[in-house]
């Protein structure tokens, strides 16, 4: 016992150590955007970028902001509506596929979840011509359809497993009181489904907040999300290092906020990605 | 009998039947309706898209306009010629092995840091994770400037840093390195990024085994190693299997990063990359629908079995 306490004594320190190393791994994009960020643009210089800034400054931000405000409020005329109908069409689907089960209800549920994994490259030319065809290429609103349907396999998948676990027994009890399909779903099981329906937003959220394939195909520069106008504002020369930096972060902040904020649920949508996780 | 059919036939006792039935019936009915909708969706926009780009991909098309004059083969045999798609190919290859076991390895090391119950574990966890929820263009906007390779008095980034720290032999010239290895320095940023969440898988499974397994084997005078070796990790295989699969189809897909960091760098193509240019750009449709058809390929041939033995295994419990 006291040989293993002792043991524990070296190797605590340096569990911490290795811990401590890897933490500044991750942390080490983040300080170098945030110095960057805050610094004056004459303090500014590749060669001292790992310098702490001076005095606090907000300018690279405001640039950044400058050129990136358009296409924040994009995102987000795109992401809440796309997130909010995604739910509520994962949440019915879910409840059918694990409470209304029909025949060959589960081959096809097989079949929806298969959409979540394709390479989205292999649907990107008819999808290109449908849009344009039905005339939503370049618009917001194009965009959140697409959202929405390429969403129903992770959304229907978070949901199924979610009601998989609302006791039959609570139905059947439903039932004989009376209730419908509808009525079930009313009374008993949407308001249990308050924590799926926070997993599910936060994962259509930040899906569609961050994507990028779908909005460079399907936008015009007056209806590009951030992550399209970022990456241009990245590949041209006219627009400096540091006010990319600036507008790296910015494009960041919202998931970021939720992930601090919301951190367990966002966890929670991750794990459904993984099937049976 | 279960709870309805028993029901059904108490209320069949009371005479009735008919309106139950019908009831039930169109439960059934309205259980559909709402269901079809999403259904008619995946099936157009995923299995239709999908036949609509095979058929482009055996088709002319090149230019603005439709053109599905049958081609046969020919644009997949012209990829098989094209020096261009041989890079992505192999870098999809370099990428993928290097990401997965970069990935594998330093989520199952911090996972395993994780589980000894130290101070601050909610912290680090928080740390390892948070690059989840950036969009890689982000990532590679950040990293690109990280990973600059000038040298002399214009260095700047990592290198710079090595150079304050003294590690000089770290200095290298990153993503701008020799083909083919400079695709394995962007696996530095998909691995910041996405370790992560395998850290978070493996976590999971570590907690999900039972303190007594662990106590058991060291009555039997195992020590802390051979835990790990024996009893732990044949028990994390499945948890490895999703990592794979999750891992790996993200990075044969792997799309946003490559461009955000390599700006049209031909020595860094991936699949995903050349596609959306050939098509966009260059309006080459039928060669861009065949690269987007073989992208399919792979990735259906990670996924499906994976799909079908979970799917079994489920019906089994």
């Amino acid at each position: 016992m006291t040989t293993q306490r002792l043991a524990r004594q070296i190797t605590r320190p340096i569990m911490y150590l290795m811990l401590v190393l890897m933490a500044i791994f991750y942390l080490l994009p983040i300080y170098v955007l945030l110095v960057t960020g805050l610094k004056s643009f004459a303090e500014v210089d590749l060669q001292r970028m790992w310098d702490l800034p001076s005095a606090i400054y907000f300018e690279n931000f405001l640039a950044a902001y400058e050129n990136l405000a358009p296409h924040l409020w994009n995102s987000l005329r795109l992401v809440i509506p796309s997130s909010i109908i995604s739910s509520m069409v994962g949440s019915v689907n879910g409840y059918v596929f694990s409470k209304w089960k029909f025949k060959a209800s589960d081959a096809i549920f097989t079949l929806i979840l298969f959409g979540m994994f394709i390479p989205y490259q292999s649907i990107l030319i008819p999808l290109v011509q449908f849009m344009e065809r039905l005339g939503l290429r370049g618009s917001i609103t194009g965009l959140i359809l697409v959202h929405v349907i390429y969403g129903i396999p992770i959304t229907t998948l978070i949901f199924r497993n979610y009601y998989a676990g609302v006791p039959t027994e609570m139905l059947e009890a439903g039932r004989i009181d009376g209730a419908g399909m509808l009525g079930l779903y009313r009374w008993i099981v949407f308001p249990l489904s308050i924590p799926g329906f926070v997993v599910v937003l936060i994962w259509q959220f930040t899906q569609a907040y961050n994507d990028f394939l779908f909005a460079v195909v399907l936008t015009k520069n007056t209806t590009w999300p951030v992550t399209v106008a970022l990456n241009n504002m990245a590949g041209s020369q006219i627009v400096q290092w540091n006010v990319q930096m600036a507008g790296a972060l910015l494009a960041a902040l919202p998931t970021l906020l939720i992930y601090i904020f919301l951190g367990r649920f966002f966890l929670r949508g991750l794990m459904a990605g993984a099937l049976k996780g | 009998m279960s709870a309805s059919q028993y029901v059904d036939t108490m209320e069949a006792a009371a005479g009735r039947l008919p309106e139950r039935r019908r009831t039930v019936f169109s439960d059934r009915a309205i259980s559909i309706a709402l269901v079809i909708p999403s259904i008619i969706a995946i099936a157009i926009f995923v299995y239709g898209f999908i036949g609509w780009s095979l058929r482009v991909s055996l088709s002319e098309w090149t230019g603005l306009i439709p053109d599905y004059t049958f081609a046969g083969l020919r644009q997949y045999a012209e990829l098989l010629d094209d020096r261009r798609f041989a890079i992505d190919v192999r870098n999809t290859a370099i990428f993928t092995v290097l990401f997965l076991a970069a990935s594998l390895s330093i989520g199952l090391y911090l996972a395993v840091l994780l589980d000894q119950r130290l101070k601050g574990e909610n912290l680090f966890r928080s740390i390892f994770l948070f690059p989840m929820a950036i969009s890689f263009i982000v990532t590679g906007v950040a990293w690109r400037w990280l990973m600059t390779s000038a040298t002399g008095t214009r260095i700047s980034g990592l290198n710079l840093l090595f150079q304050n720290l003294g590690l000089d032999f770290l200095i290298n010239k990153w993503h701008l390195t020799d083909p083919p290895w400079g695709i394995a320095f962007i696996v530095i940023p998909a691995v910041w990024q996405m370790s992560g969440f395998t850290m978070a898988l493996y976590l999971g499974g570590l907690r999900s085994i039972s303190e007594d397994l662990r106590e058991a084997a060291r009555v039997d005078g195992a020590g802390e190693f051979q835990i790990y070796r024996y009893i732990i990790m044949p028990l994390l295989r499945p948890v490895t299997l999703s990592a794979i699969i999750i891992l790996g189809h993200i990075s044969l897909k792997i799309f946003d990063l490559i461009v955000a960091i390599s700006q049209n760098n031909i020595a860094l193509d991936v699949p995903g990359v050349y596609m959306w240019r050939t098509t966009f750009d260059g309006n080459n449709y039928g060669q861009g629908a065949a690269i987007g058809i073989f992208m399919l390929v792979t990735v259906a041939l990670l996924i499906i079995p994976y799909m079908v033995y979970s799917m079994r295994t489920e019906t089994e419990l």
